[in-house]
């Protein structure tokens, strides 16, 4: 799914990476506040989604190979982190709805887990 | 590492205590030299992860210190050296969950005492040589050949 379609799907706002709207391909995404998780567990080109703001969820994101980040619950980054973003090529959405939902729209869209790619490697989870 | 290693590499990145502002410059920057040399993308995802979580350690717990990065044909070594204060009990802190960190520290989604479980996730080899009040250094080590082969 390109992430323009995600973007509508999810009422977000794209605040970082317009030009990745029809070019970007999604078919994983994760939902998670704790960056070492993100670090440990995501796969590379995984959606993130997050309630963090902080410039470390940007950081994680690139250092992860993430496709990009959805920040959820109606928080918005500050400029530095849109500039870091903008800066590494990570493209930044925001959308009003809490994580529950925003996960579960997507997961219902077709939008796959982590899990599943986990499971395949061997690895817990 | 050998002189002899025409893709032999050694490169230290200095880390300020409590720099939250810069963290996470040097994993990004070991990232792109290592992709930079051709390193297969998952080998240099795991060292640039193995980098972050150290990065953020000397940040959050030590004193100052630095990252050295060595590659050579055979093996990714990140190495993170700090001056202090050191780890009174190793064992209590390579146990997932355990952490001393701050709630500054967890609200930028770090702190949850995986940053060394996680470093020996993604390594091959991992050792950590420490003592309190003397420094720590913590080495990750991810095969790009298996030893001898």
């Amino acid at each position: 799914m390109k992430l323009e379609e995600i973007a509508k799907l999810i009422g977000a706002d794209v605040i970082a990476g317009v030009d990745k709207l029809c070019t970007l391909d999604i078919d994983t995404a994760c939902g998670a506040d704790l960056m070492s998780d993100v670090l440990a567990f995501c796969h590379e080109r995984t959606l993130l989604l997050t309630g963090l703001t902080s410039p470390q969820v940007v950081r994680s994101a690139e250092v992860a190979g993430l496709s990009g980040i959805v920040f959820v619950r109606g928080k918005r980054p500050g400029d530095g982190v849109i500039e870091l973003a903008n800066a590494l090529g990570i493209p930044l959405l925001a959308t009003d709805y809490p994580m529950f939902e925003a996960c579960g729209m997507l997961y219902r869209a077709g939008i796959g887990g982590t899990y599943r790619l986990s499971r395949a490697e061997g690895r817990g989870c | 590492m050998t002189a002899r290693d025409e893709r032999a590499l050694e490169m230290d990145f200095a880390v300020a205590r409590q720099d939250f502002a810069a963290a996470g410059e040097v994993a990004s920057r070991v990232k792109q030299v290592l992709r930079q040399l051709g390193i297969a993308s998952d080998l240099v995802r795991r060292a640039a992860v193995a980098a972050y979580e150290a990065e953020m350690n000397l940040v959050i717990h030590s004193s100052g210190g630095k990252i050295v990065l060595k590659v050579d044909s055979e093996r990714i070594v990140v190495e993170a050296r700090d001056i202090g204060p050191g780890i009174p009990d190793i064992e209590l802190a390579m146990r997932e969950g355990y952490s001393t960190a701050s709630d500054e520290v967890r609200e930028m989604g770090f702190g949850a005492g995986m940053g060394l479980p996680n470093m020996r996730r993604c390594s091959d080899a991992f050792t950590i040589d420490s003592s309190a009040g003397r420094g720590t250094t913590v080495t990750a080590a991810i095969y790009i050949a298996k030893p001898g082969s």
